[in-house]
């Protein structure tokens, strides 16, 4: 989407992780999600009198894997309590990085080559979750509200752009490229839907070099395409109030995607007083050079460097074709088409197969190894199956496992011979001779004419290639 | 720092603190948090340029714990001594403004 | 009244840890109601333990080192099932899902929990004037107060109601009261004793520690709380120091440093009784060195910034929320603020608004934020005083024990109370208060030895020597 009038989009995006530990950040209960209410708690996340927290080393090494694979410096870092008081905030201080975080002066790069600057990534603890009860379901016209402290403690990284960001588009592109990075890494199983990436969105315009505007921060940003449509929503309506000659007034804002528009939530009158001060209840993180080095050693592949190879293996490639390497590249599924380039196979032909079939049944991939999979592709690519039958043969070995040869036969999927083929296309060139000779003549668009007729005589045993190749051989 | 607290920082400190002070406690506490500032102000007596704050006794640093659920304790037990309670939750009135 | 450790060697040697309970129980019922020492006596629970250690001993296993010995807590310290109020309205009747490690540790050790003791609201006092639940009495002059805030440890002690008590100090909340009540009184070396389940006043500064009637005995009671806690990532690492093995090392070597600031502006009879007591080590074998630490003036400012910042915020979660006492309100917001307004003290509310004050926007460089470079500096100079002494020695207390009311008009008199105390909180290491010499009708004098970080075992050795030589 394109601004009018010269304007242009600033935006900054906050994105908080809750991080996949076993438990929580500073107590053993299990951090898990889906649980009933206040059955994952104890006198630490409760805040009880007297508990005291203590750090989840797992939490600390995820973090610092956040902060490697954003490019950022891993520091020595404290922590800090910000004060403030609201129900769902068992101590009414939340446990928080402040000046100095353990993450810091990072980047991260989109697919196309553009840069957004990481501030920071810190570490922090969740709150609980607040149901309120009444008519609406929201916060305004509820009458009383429950409290159920199963999330408290979680631990989170929040990691905070640049205001770099220019178009609704990069921002969905940060977000995706984020999120494929923190599950790339196990940080973070990534479902915006779940609350378990949490998106806010820094939003102003300005006149293309003039100074930034005010912004305002769009909270409830559920998926990706909510992200893009509330920046879009917001910069229009902010266009709007300055053309009028109106001022914008720094402000939280809550998204209805329903509705399709921002609305305000909370008006930023002055800063808020924290009173942030060191947590004396916990010690400072210095983590040495061997406990880094240990960090960075166990991080995998990121995605981008994953995406080239696959790309380098493919050569030349088509949009279509860029998106299905996003697509498997996110999913983990790369290992299939990498085993198909070490076979010598159609490189190609498996990127199809993985973005269109695997990825149609992921849970299914536990049925599927490589080594069949590589089976069925080189089955397919010699003309032993057909691609629908290609498409079956895979659908039964994610459903259900085994040996693709067995499910071929099993499923009557006989290779034509080569002889029968040559007869069937004989007598089909004869029935049609004005079609052939206009092939003949070097008109291509026919082949798929007698491709479809040799289905139709074959009830589609035949092969695409084999067919296109026999065509050519009598042209 | 010459200057000690007004009877309004006071307000605003219990405001911050949600504490509610009656007229009567506003004068008095605006006096003694007065004197106990006043009192304070013999800290700028030294030349603190360049000392590192204090916020902590020892210098110990990463203290962790390995990532081992332990058992959670009885749900039963913990609404137990809940002011409030209904359906497994802990039962708060209307909240006025959302988190930060 | 025997001690603790003669109790513990009977326990051990077959006598039913019954006797000293019921001994107790006997004690705590004649006294209690005029000097309000405790604020809830677990008469079941004590006599369920004793019998237990008793069936130990049958059984021919190790009962402990506190065997059958009755202790009284302080009732800032978390403990299963049984009231923990902080003497504030706003836990009344609060009953923790679980015990502070301290608490686990006692009971391993064979010791036997009597009771909650009265303190000030949240430990925030001098007194035990500032009780919820009414001041306790000086069981040595019930017109006088016990000191505070750990009054009512010092008390069970002081009236014989239990030979140990727990207390916790934060700028001198055992030895001020150990000092009025003719006690041995110790703060711990910060991380020493777990903190985990003590109710936090200022977290950087707490710190649990013994009472006892005999140098012996506090030794022993901190040699068993001692030790790393995985609860508290302020735990120090290591296990627990040995410390009764030592008591009777004596002070022949050691280098005594009298610091000018730690006596300066105390009653004439508190200077003798600390003059005295120098002389008494010397002639032990001591070498003695005068001292001047300036910093030490600052101590009280910098205490009284830092301690209630800490606690402005450790006392958030006293909410109506989750546990204790609730106010209603027509919102969330109006409903916290009716429960702690109704619900605190007025101590606990000044410091609450001058911690909160301290922190906020705009004023945490000129208060908080130099309170901290204090610190350093005090840290620092104690370290420059450790390079020419072992110890210091230096009066606990300005006075003896004061009568009721003297100080509760004017905030700033009653904290100067802890200005000998004070430093040693908020450089994080080691002193004890020893009772050394009588004042002012014939009340009990205390004198405080002071040493770095984990020197517990050279100063009960101090200590010792000064007993001995006060005909005890």
């Amino acid at each position: 989407m394109s601004l009018p009038n010269g304007w242009e989009m600033v935006i900054g995006l906050e994105v908080h992780t809750e991080l996949k530990t076993k438990t929580k950040l500073f107590c053993g209960c299990a951090n898990a999600f889906g649980s009933a209410p206040n059955t994952q708690v104890c006198p630490i996340c409760l805040g009880l009198p007297g508990s005291l927290p203590v750090m989840n080393e797992r939490a600390v090494e995820l973090a610092m894997a956040i902060g490697f694979a954003l490019n950022c410096t891993i520091q020595d870092s404290t922590f800090h309590r910000k004060n403030y008081f609201y129900p769902d905030m068992p101590k009414d201080y939340q446990i928080s990085q402040y000046d100095v975080p353990i993450n810091a002066h990072g980047y991260l790069t989109l697919p196309d080559g553009f840069r957004v600057s990481i501030e920071r990534a810190h570490m922090e603890e969740d709150t609980g979750k607040t149901t309120h009860l009444g008519t609406s379901g929201r916060i305004h016209g509820a009458d009383r509200s429950l409290v159920d402290y199963n999330r408290s403690g979680v631990p989170l990284v929040e990691i905070v752009s640049g205001p770099d960001i220019r178009t609704s588009q990069q921002a969905r592109d940060y977000v995706a490229e984020l999120r494929a990075i923190l599950i790339a890494i196990g940080a973070s199983d990534g479902r915006m839907e779940e609350g378990s990436l949490r998106v806010d969105a820094n939003v102003s315009v300005r006149k293309a070099d003039a100074p930034f505007g005010t912004r305002c921060e769009i909270k409830n940003l559920n998926s990706l395409r909510s992200l893009q449509r509330a920046i879009e929503y917001e910069a229009l309506r902010q266009i709007e109030v300055l053309e009028d000659g109106g001022k914008i007034r720094q402000e939280t804002r809550h998204w209805d995607e329903d509705r399709g528009e921002t609305s305000t939530l909370r008006v930023k009158e002055e800063a808020e007083d924290y009173r942030y001060f060191r947590e004396p209840d916990l010690v400072d993180l210095a983590p040495d050079q061997a406990w880094r080095d240990r960090v960075k050693a166990g991080l995998p592949r990121l995605p981008a460097e994953r995406r080239g190879l696959i790309e380098s293996l493919l050569g030349e490639l088509s949009d279509a074709q860029r998106d299905a390497v996003a697509t498997i590249v996110d999913q983990g599924l790369d290992e299939y088409v990498l085993g198909v380039a070490d076979a010598k196979g159609d490189v190609s032909l498996a990127l199809a197969r993985t973005a269109n079939e695997i990825a149609a049944n992921v849970a299914g991939r536990t049925n599927l190894s490589v080594a069949n999979f590589v089976a069925t592709v080189a089955m397919e690519q010699l003309g032993q199956l057909s691609a629908t039958q290609a498409k079956t043969v895979l659908g039964e070995l994610l459903e259900s496992g085994g040996d693709p040869a067995a499910i071929a036969k099993a499923k009557g999927f006989e290779q034509l011979s080569s002889d029968t083929l040559s007869v069937t296309v004989g007598e089909l060139i004869e029935a049609n001779p004005d079609e052939w000779q206009r092939f003949k003549d070097g008109d291509d668009k026919l082949a798929q004419f007698f491709i479809g007729l040799v289905m139709k005589a074959t009830k589609g045993q035949a092969n695409g290639k084999a067919v296109i190749a026999e065509l050519q051989s009598r042209r | 720092m010459t200057e000690p607290l007004s009877r309004e920082d006071v307000s605003h400190v219990a405001k911050l603190a949600r504490l509610r002070l009656t007229e009567e406690e506003l004068v008095r506490y605006t006096e003694q948090l007065g004197k106990i500032l006043v009192h304070a102000q013999d800290l700028n007596s030294l030349d603190l340029a360049g000392v590192a704050p204090t916020a902590h006794p020892f210098g110990l640093v990463n203290v962790v714990r390995q990532d081992e659920v332990h058992p959670s304790i009885d749900p039963a037990a913990v609404l137990a001594e809940a002011p409030d309670a209904e359906d497994g939750r802990f039962a708060v009135p209307r909240i006025v403004g959302e988190a930060p | 009244m025997k001690t603790a450790q003669q109790i513990a060697n009977d326990v051990r040697a077959g006598e039913s840890a019954l006797v000293a309970v019921e001994a107790s129980l006997a004690a705590i019922k004649a006294r209690n109601e005029e000097l309000n020492v405790f604020l809830y006596v677990d008469e079941d629970g004590a006599r369920t333990a004793a019998e237990a250690v008793d069936a130990k001993v049958r059984r021919g296993e190790d009962p402990g080192l506190l065997a059958g010995v009755p202790i009284a807590l302080k009732d800032n310290m978390c403990t299963t099932g049984i009231p923990t109020t902080c003497s504030s309205k706003i836990l009344e009747g609060w009953k923790p899902p679980y015990n502070a490690t301290v608490v686990d540790m006692l009971a391993a050790q064979g010791a036997i929990s009597m009771g909650k003791t009265n303190l000030d609201e949240f430990a925030m006092g001098s007194s035990t004037e500032n009780s919820a639940f009414g001041p306790t009495r000086n069981p040595l002059d019930p017109t006088r107060v016990p000191g505070g805030s750990s009054g009512g440890s010092a008390a069970a002690v002081a009236a014989e109601m239990t030979p140990l008590s727990l207390g916790s100090d934060t700028g001198g909340s055992i030895r001020q009261p150990a000092a009025l009540c003719g006690l041995v009184g110790v703060k711990p070396t910060y991380g020493l004793v777990s903190r985990y389940g003590l109710i936090a006043f200022a977290s950087s500064l707490d710190q649990i520690g013994p009472f006892a009637s005999t140098v012996t005995d506090a030794a022993l009671l901190l040699e068993a709380i001692s030790g790393h806690d995985p609860m508290d990532s302020t735990s120090l690492p290591e296990p627990a120091p040995s410390l009764v093995a030592h008591v009777n090392d004596g002070v022949a070597g050691k280098r005594i440093a009298l610091v000018r600031e730690l006596v300066e502006g105390a009653d004439d009879a508190v200077v003798a009784s600390v003059n005295r007591a120098v002389e008494v080590l010397k002639d032990a074998g001591a070498t003695i060195v005068e001292l001047s630490i300036p910093e030490l003036h600052l101590g009280l400012s910098a205490y009284y910034l830092i301690a209630p910042a800490e606690a402005s915020s450790n006392l958030a979660r006293y909410d109506g929320v989750r546990f204790g006492n609730r106010i209603d309100g027509d919102d969330v917001t109006a409903m916290m603020e009716a429960t702690r307004t109704a619900g605190f003290g007025a101590e606990v509310k000044r410091r609450i608004m001058l911690g909160t004050y301290a922190l906020s926007a705009g004023y945490f460089d000129a208060y908080y934020g130099q309170a901290l470079k204090v610190r350093t500096r005090m840290i620092e100079a104690f370290a420059a005083a450790y390079q020419q002494a072992d110890m210091i020695i230096g009066a606990t207390t300005p006075s003896v024990a004061f009568t009721f009311g003297s100080k509760t008009n004017d905030p700033m008199a009653m904290y100067l109370n802890d200005v000998f105390t004070i430093p040693t909180n908020l450089a994080g290491e080691a002193a004890l208060s020893v009772p050394f010499g009588t004042g002012e009708a014939d009340l009990p004098i205390g004198v405080q030895l002071l040493g770095p970080g984990r020197s517990e075992a050279r100063l009960f050795a101090a200590a010792r020597v000064l007993e001995i030589a006060d005909g005890r």
